[in-house]
């Protein structure tokens, strides 16, 4: 597995995953530059995203929208902060309404991708930081921990094939 | 995280990956239910229904009393919501895109001897 260190901050509400990948920096970054890539691996298997807009700019804005078993919309946005292609960059992730209108009583994320050359590969650092625990439980309660469980089957899949 | 932190979050995250249990789990969460009354909102027998109440109570998530001949079980809102659970919930999206991304590598270096199928305009 590529992942090799995860980090649970409980003051900060702050959770940092190290992984490792056998590509190089640029691949990576591509995955994140081009909206056909990304939605590939934002959403899982049964909530699979469709990136609508995506501007990986400082001051960019992504559109997105999960769709559910039940053809269920949830939809999301990205403002992007910073920029240092191909190394990192820091966003807002937030959910919206179908017309991508942020929900401003619905919590934000802020996030910082990293990805650093290493051993031939790439290792990402992703750090993902909530305001509240409450924020934290409405992310949860939004369905994520429905996508989480389809997740975890998926990386048995994987494992397992 | 120490064994005892790994085995709770294996059940907790066995306990979770089951979609009856997460029903069963909102339910009990919003009000107490006896085991019969939850056996009653499911096509499967009242046998397989307290095997899935049981789970989730060995994860924590929920609790059972005995009143009469009943068995009521009650979500544990704390465990549910703590934040370590929340923060470990989350780490598993993290980690199912690690592994997408992951796959997608791999694929592309399977295919690696294969003329690009996807030529896209640069922005």
């Amino acid at each position: 597995m590529p992942v090799t260190d995860v980090q649970h901050d409980l003051d900060t509400l702050t959770l940092t995953i190290t992984a490792d990948f056998a590509a190089p920096v640029r691949r990576i970054w591509q995955i994140y530059a081009d909206p056909r890539q990304l939605e590939k691996v934002w959403g899982p298997p049964s909530y699979p995203a469709t990136v609508v807009d995506h501007d990986l700019v400082p001051g960019g804005r992504t559109t997105y929208y999960m769709t559910g078993p039940e053809g269920d919309k949830h939809a999301g946005y990205w403002l992007i902060t910073t920029v240092d292609e191909p190394h990192g960059f820091t966003f807002d992730d937030g959910f919206a309404d179908l017309d991508f209108n942020p929900l401003p009583e619905m919590p934000v994320s802020k996030n910082d991708f990293t990805f650093v050359e290493h051993d031939g590969g790439t290792r990402a650092v992703y750090v993902s930081t909530y305001a509240s625990a409450g924020a934290l439980q409405q992310v949860l309660d939004m369905g994520i921990v429905e996508g989480a469980s389809l997740a975890i089957n998926q990386i048995d899949n994987l494992i397992a094939s | 995280m120490d064994e005892v932190d790994k085995d709770k979050v294996d059940a907790l995250f066995h306990a979770l990956a089951d979609r009856t249990r997460r029903d069963i789990l909102r339910r009990v969460l919003a009000e107490e239910h006896s085991v019969s009354q939850l056996a009653a909102k499911y096509e499967m027998s009242f046998a397989a229904v307290q095997k899935h109440v049981g789970v989730l109570e060995k994860a924590g998530l929920l609790t059972k009393r005995r009143s009469g001949r009943e068995q009521l079980a009650s979500g544990d809102v704390q465990a549910v919501r703590s934040v370590a659970a929340m923060l470990t919930e989350l780490e598993h999206v993290w980690r199912g895109r690690i592994a997408r991304i992951d796959a997608l590598i791999a694929a592309e270096l399977d295919s690696a001897s294969d003329p690009p199928q996807e030529d896209r305009p640069c922005p």
